[in-house]
């Protein structure tokens, strides 16, 4: 008998359950049941990210309305009535010289928004022509060996983005080759285990900051002769050290708790060592190894913003950081944008970690 | 010379002050070719008794001898049951068999296995379900997937410890046939570990009760007379099932209410009575 695999299942299996609702929404069949599920998955959600969007305008109008006014009262007290009166026009006029600076609203934040995509589209394109006019010119200088020509202006949102997302996946991957061996041999060995315990405790809790600090003492003498950038290198690494503790904590646990009717059978079956480790402790401890990854990678996200706003390496850290500094008018919806940004980008990470999670892991009491 | 011989074996648990002598002056000669059931209450220690012979564990006193050397570690020649099955999860049926005969039979091929798997898959009549994992069986299957993975080893002896304890009564029946099915095919020398009486005289030669512990050791043993193939439903009136049940269950409860009666510390209740707390209200 095959299983069949429904669209019910996947989604219910990725954690996306509300899919299936909406899919039996559009093909008419709806009974009571669904009806109380559309209201609850679909309609609340919708009602309460209204809500939220409401109450974000009304709160960004009056902290707007306070510090227009606090801007006029000012005029007054310094410039007298006149420019208190030139003021108070600047500002209805919304002229850009003299909005307040304060939270801005959901609207002005969706101006941001679609202008940063705009600001994309137009780098795309400079680069695309950019690419063209130097094409013949850098088949020249490969052909010569010389180095290629390469784009250096600006990097727009998305490519910001994408460089984020780079750093913290090769962060993720240096975490994992780091943490999974060595929580494998501490887990195997109680003697390992002692031996590395108060190192595990005392650098597991140090903030990104410190650890940013640390890898840059370090990477900065290592390439002090390289004239490349050493940023990236410097925030991945920190990114990695930050967030690997989740990963090798669990691995360790993961592979010393393994259930002992598991280690019994492999005893009479009289696997030999090696087969024993990776036929019956690996994958038994894989759920827990799983668990610690995914905790890793939304760790790695997190402390990713804040040290690539040390590091000074490209990325959303950065985007936030500079917009902060620079003060225009549109900063403040702009590093709004990147909030969300980054908020939705975690779910998405944190949404496949699961999904892989749940591949991999099994009932503990499936066998018994 | 017996085929399995335990002589004079205790197992303690523990040490100093915390020690605990689960198992105590355990005697114990198994015949080749027989079935032996071992039947005891439950704590009395019986999985202990099991782990000393297949090898997972060693005896504090005493010693196990296997063909007339001391058991050192488990081997291939006892094939074990356990009584959760112990199927690994992430494996599916055949791989679960499979990795057993790849490390009894070492030499042989990849399609030799293979067949070896589907031969004794089909023995316990799984082979439609060969690529399920256990998560997708139910327990009686789990338990048939178990019974093909030890045999599958093509051990000299099987030990089972309470092999159908977690199943229901129907799955048990069924399963019992099976195991002793095989068991008479090539008379293999088998012990059963069990608390139910009536399984022991159903499957067994011979049953020794376990006297429950701490401190358990083996009671006399009774020999089961019946002529095999045992049918269930005759075994109710045949004369000699009833009294060596009768004898066995006597036995057991006897010793029950022996431990009972030693333990049974009277405690003299204080005399007390309610305070006259309603005619303080008047």
């Amino acid at each position: 008998m095959k299983q069949s695999i429904t669209l019910g299942k996947v989604t219910k299996f990725m954690g996306l359950g509300f899919l299936s609702t909406l899919k039996s929404l559009f093909t008419g069949k709806l009974e009571k049941e669904d009806f109380i599920n559309f209201l609850r998955k679909i309609v609340v959600p919708i009602a309460s990210i209204l809500l939220f969007i409401g109450l974000w305008h009304l709160g960004a109008k009056s902290l707007y309305n306070r510090e227009a006014d606090f801007k006029i009262e000012k005029a007054l007290k310094d410039q007298g009535p006149a420019a208190a009166e030139a003021m108070r026009e600047c500002i209805a006029s919304g002229d850009i010289s003299c909005q307040p600076n304060t939270l801005p609203s959901p609207g002005q934040v969706w101006g941001s928004y679609k202008s940063l995509l705009r600001d994309h589209n137009i780098i795309s394109a400079d680069k695309a022509a950019f690419k063209e006019k130097t094409a013949a010119l850098n088949a020249q200088r490969i052909a010569d060996g010389l180095a290629a020509i390469t784009y250096t202006g600006r990097p727009s949102f998305i490519d910001q983005i994408i460089m984020s997302l780079k750093t913290v996946f090769a962060g993720f991957l240096l975490a994992l080759i780091i943490a999974i061996p060595i929580g494998i041999f501490i887990g195997l060995s109680p003697t390992l285990k002692s031996a590395f315990n108060w190192f595990i405790q005392i650098f597991k809790p140090v903030s990104p900051v410190v650890w940013y600090l640390l890898v840059f003492m370090i990477v900065k003498t290592i390439l002090i002769d390289s004239s490349e950038d050493s940023s990236f290198i410097i925030s991945f690494i920190s990114v990695g050290l930050c967030s690997m503790w989740a990963t090798l904590v669990n691995t360790a646990m993961g592979v010393s708790s393994v259930d002992k009717d598991y280690i019994n059978v492999a005893k009479v079956l009289k696997l030999g060592t090696f087969q024993k480790i990776f036929k019956v402790i690996l994958p038994s401890s894989l759920p827990l190894i799983f668990t610690g990854l995914k905790i890793t990678l939304s760790v790695a996200w997190m402390v990713l913003i804040a040290i690539e706003l040390l590091a000074q390496s490209p990325g959303l850290g950065l985007f936030v950081w500079e917009e902060f500094q620079n003060g225009a008018n549109d900063s403040n919806s702009k590093i709004i944008v990147a909030m969300f940004v980054i908020g939705i980008i975690g779910f998405l990470l944190d949404r496949i970690m699961l999904t892989i999670q749940n591949t991999v892991s099994f009932n503990k009491n499936d066998g018994i | 010379m017996a085929y399995l011989e335990l002589n004079n074996v205790s197992k303690t648990y523990g040490q100093g002050d915390n020690e605990t002598e689960v198992l105590s002056n355990i005697n114990l000669s198994i015949e080749e070719g027989e079935f032996v059931a071992i039947v005891g209450f439950t704590g009395s220690g019986k999985t202990t008794l099991v782990n000393l012979i297949n090898g997972l564990l060693e005896p504090t006193k005493g010693e196990v001898l296997f063909k007339g050397t001391p058991i050192s570690g488990t081997s291939h020649e006892r094939g074990v049951i356990f009584q959760n099955y112990s199927l690994l999860p992430w494996l599916t049926v055949g791989q679960n068999v499979y990795m057993a005969v790849k490390e009894a039979f070492p030499k042989k091929s990849k399609s030799e296995l293979n067949e070896l798997v589907a031969e004794y898959v089909e023995m316990v009549s799984l082979t439609p379900a060969i690529n399920k994992r256990p998560k997708e069986l139910s327990g009686g299957m789990r338990q048939r997937v178990a019974v093909a993975r030890a045999l599958a080893m093509k051990p000299e002896m099987i030990i089972m410890d309470e092999p159908l304890g977690a199943l229901d009564a129907l799955t048990r029946g069924n399963l019992q046939d099976e195991i002793l099915n095989i068991w008479g095919k090539d008379k293999r020398t088998a012990l059963l570990i069990t608390n139910d009486v009536d399984e022991g005289i159903y499957m067994a030669d011979r049953i020794i009760p376990l006297e429950p512990g701490p401190n358990a050791t083996l009671g006399p043993e009774f020999k089961i007379d019946i002529e095999r193939p045992r049918d269930k439903t005759e075994l109710n009136d045949n004369p000699s099932y009833k009294k060596t049940r009768n004898a066995i269950i006597e036995y057991l409860m006897g010793i029950g209410d022996e431990r009972k009666s030693q333990s049974s510390e009277e405690f003299a209740l204080p005399d007390l009575s309610p305070k006259d707390f309603v005619n303080q209200f008047k």
